[in-house]
């Protein structure tokens, strides 16, 4: 395989991770928004417990992805930095209110008000953010974004603020929404707080069926090479087929209560969905004007960074078990144990 | 909207200002796990529950300035590309390789700060302090690959430029452009420096107030040994990194002097007309009669904005020196006295000192950014030509001003008050981070 196309798939790779990780991390501030009924505190409580030690470990993947792409295929960043400009700009913002609302309401202890404070701005940046980084996604997918040597002549607006763009950020907030409802069934304490996020997992993914169909009809219009990628090539229809069965998968299992397998199911979801976009893309960084070849930086440079990814992986990798076996989530009444 | 300015200059004063609020952040995660590892280990040798209160409070520091730091870092890695697409689109294959090493230093530095915080009670003692450290050193390598860059920017090597980009480009030899390893030893110098300055300001401030609070008589213990060493030593490698500008970038450092006629036995102009004879001479080149390049030499459109450089330059020697005297006399009092100090004078003149680490740290990059202009990379791209297309750059910069002008308050005030929950009568029930937490995901 070219190594170009190796480093390809690890982008792709850090862009599955961010939204399985990050992604989620983002939902949960969705489902703190929305946070109702008898044990509104708890939910909060179990989604700020669930994401406290671990989202700016999850954000990393990110800036990953983001280093990749501008050491690996520097004319595709420079291209898309112009692009989307905008949209990027009041995404990085979003991701600073995250962050630091996020931050200050458990630091800020001024009283229940101001913490509410804090909240809110947490989790309105929380919607704000996907919606953003769905509708890049989707400018990318579309190829509005046209460029004439190294210059993008399509303008500022016009690829991010298409219907096919909006579409597919409504998708990717519900996609976050859905696999945090999802993980915080099995993260919750209590039955009871279970069934809520059970609930609302069954009836966000409920809503992604129709939400994914619109975008594939909005794709027919706004992003042909997506529509006939998808329905054409045998693997993008594998991977599409993959996707509905992961879907229904998580489903079942939802319905079932089986919540850990659940979890599975709907980040393979997700992940594949993330790839079925990866997929439909490739060779195209930026079409027609940029491919994996010809956005590509030197073969000196991508052969470093490939061993510079390996050696990240064996200091990264142990490490984060590490912290995710700290912090695996604990059978009800359960006493902390020492790892 | 201020009238004249162009938006090349909107861009640079964006990312200016998104620098000048990061490095304060990211100089606190460098600096503050290591004294949060040191008071844990004080701890746990002497057994005083003080240094595990103290190590816990520069835990909450670290925690509050590190997710203030990352974000104010993923707004850099944008901005790179938002503001400076030409530089990234032809430099970013280049500078690639330091950037993706500070990625994995940074995944090291969040994994083992959310086990730290959160994992005092899920944990083993060994593997809490080990955590504590694995912070404390991807912190630190962090902020090594970082400086890499920028070295990089100010003395480009590893490739071959042509009118289309770089080619040959050897990543390796970029890393390791020339001056390296006196940039590098003296941007993490100032990171320990401003950040130990800054902790012993608050605790000399409320030994004023509280002349007996033993709990700040030894926190002031734990700042002032790293405070002193790393003010005595920034002064050397100061000089040795100033050696290599006078050889590397002749105008950036004749642009810090003030220095326009060339001459040889330069003078040492201090200010106010006192004047150290062949003193620049043996600053920059170690020998007295050394020949000294003027700005004269060297065509106008090449000169950086002298007189803030050389401003700029004067402030940061200014409170290095200051630093490094009370280091002095705080250190010949420590040995006299055979305990570190907490008199009222010097008292007096450690609050005064607080602020002079970041001053110095803040100046000292001026000088280096602004000592590079006109160039982005020194001698083969100037920053107008990598600046972005995209117009009406003021709004992104009076947004994220306004932004970043909350984010500062929020932060001073937050920290003030963990550190109010320490003073003397203060009501307990300060802010406790849940240690019993779970995270999801894997």
């Amino acid at each position: 395989m070219p190594t170009e196309v190796v480093l390809g798939l690890a982008v792709a790779g850090t862009f599955v991770l961010y939204a399985l990780l990050g992604g989620a991390d983002f939902g949960g501030g969705v489902w703190d928004l929305l946070a109702m009924g008898p044990r509104k505190a708890e939910q909060r409580a179990l989604i700020s417990r669930a994401i406290g030690p671990v989202w700016e470990v999850n954000h990393v993947w990110l800036i990953v992805g983001l280093v990749l792409l501008f050491s690996g295929f520097p004319r595709a960043f420079a291209a898309l930095s112009v692009a989307l400009h905008v949209p990027l700009t009041l995404l990085v913002l979003g991701i600073v209110f995250r962050g630091t609302a996020f931050t200050f309401r458990a630091y800020d202890t001024r009283g229940d008000a101001v913490e509410r404070r804090w909240g809110v701005l947490f989790s309105v940046a929380s919607v704000v953010a996907p919606l953003l980084l769905g509708m890049c996604v989707g400018a990318v997918a579309s190829d509005t974004i046209r460029m004439q040597g190294h210059a993008v002549v399509s303008g500022f607006f016009a690829s991010w603020t298409s219907p096919f763009a909006l579409a597919v950020g409504v998708l990717t907030l519900g996609l976050f929404a859905f696999l945090a409802a999802v993980y915080l069934t099995h993260e919750a304490h209590t039955p009871e707080l279970a069934e809520d996020f059970r609930r609302r997992a069954l009836v966000t993914g409920g809503l992604l069926f129709p939400l994914a169909f619109g975008v594939l009809l909005l794709s027919r219009e706004g992003a042909p090479r997506v529509w006939t990628g998808l329905s054409q090539t045998s693997v993008a229809l594998a991977l599409h087929g993959g996707t509905a069965v992961a879907a229904v998968a998580a489903f079942a299992l939802l319905w079932t209560r089986r919540f850990r397998a659940a979890r599975v199911a709907a980040a393979t979801q997700a992940g594949l969905i993330v790839l079925g976009w990866a997929v439909s893309q490739a060779p195209y960084l930026v079409y027609p004007a940029l491919t994996l070849r010809s956005a590509a930086a030197s073969p000196t440079v991508q052969k470093l960074l490939l061993v510079a990814l390996a050696v990240g992986a064996v200091l990264v990798v142990p490490s984060l078990v590490l912290l995710f076996r700290v912090f695996r989530p604990q059978p009800p009444g359960a006493p902390p144990s020492p790892t | 909207m201020l009238m004249g300015m162009t938006d090349l200059l909107y861009a640079r004063a964006q990312m200016g200002l998104s620098l000048a609020f990061h490095i304060v952040f990211a100089a606190a995660g460098v600096a503050l796990p290591v004294l949060m590892v040191l008071s844990d280990w004080k701890h746990r040798r002497t057994g005083d529950p003080d240094y595990r209160k103290l190590s816990e409070k520069l835990a909450k520091g670290t925690a509050i300035l590190f997710a203030v730091g990352a974000v104010s870092g993923t707004v850099l890695s944008f901005e790179l590309g938002l503001l400076w697409p030409e530089f990234m689109g032809r430099y970013g294959e280049v500078i690639g390789l330091p950037f993706s090493l500070e990625g994995v230093a940074f995944f090291t530095e969040a994994i083992f700060l959310g086990i730290y915080l959160y994992g005092r009670e899920r944990v083993s003692p060994g593997l809490h302090l080990f955590s504590g450290v694995m912070v404390a050193v991807s912190g630190a390598a962090s902020a090594f690959f970082v400086t890499l860059v920028n070295t990089f920017m100010n003395n480009p090597s590893g490739f071959t430029a042509t009118a289309s980009g770089p080619t040959d480009v050897q990543p390796l030899v970029a890393m390791f452009s020339p001056g390296w390893q006196y940039q590098t030893a003296h941007v993490l110098l100032s990171c320990y420096q401003a950040s130990a300055f800054a902790m012993a300001g608050i605790h000399a401030f409320i030994l004023l107030k509280h002349p007996g609070a033993a709990f700040h008589k030894k926190a002031l213990s734990v700042a002032l040994p790293l405070a002193c060493l790393t003010a005595l030593l920034q002064p050397l490698v100061g000089d040795l990194s100033a050696k290599h500008v006078a050889r590397e970038q002749p105008v950036k450092l004749a642009a810090m002097e003030g220095h326009f006629e060339t001459q040889v036995g330069a003078p040492l102009r201090l200010g106010g007309g006192i004047d150290v004879p062949k003193g620049l001479s043996i600053l920059a080149f170690g020998d007295p009669n050394a020949e000294v390049k003027g700005l004269n030499d060297f065509p106008r459109d090449t000169w950086p904005p002298v007189a803030k450089v050389h401003v700029a330059f004067q402030v940061m020697v200014g409170t290095g020196s200051l630093m490094a005297l009370l280091a002095l006399v705080t250190l010949w009092r420590r040995w006299r006295g055979r305990a570190w100090p907490h008199g009222r004078g010097l008292m007096r003149a450690w609050l005064v000192a607080g602020p002079l680490g970041l001053v110095a740290l803040e100046a000292g990059w001026l000088v280096t950014e602004w000592g590079r202009q006109p160039w982005i990379v020194r001698g083969v791209m100037r920053t107008g030509e990598a600046v972005t297309p995209v117009p009406h750059l003021a709004a992104p910069f009076f947004t994220f001003t306004a932004v970043y002008l909350f984010l500062g308050v929020t932060v001073l005030f937050v920290l003030w008050r963990q550190v109010a929950s320490t003073l003397p009568g203060a009501p307990p029930g300060a802010p406790s981070v849940d240690g019993k937490g779970s995270a999801h995901a894997h």
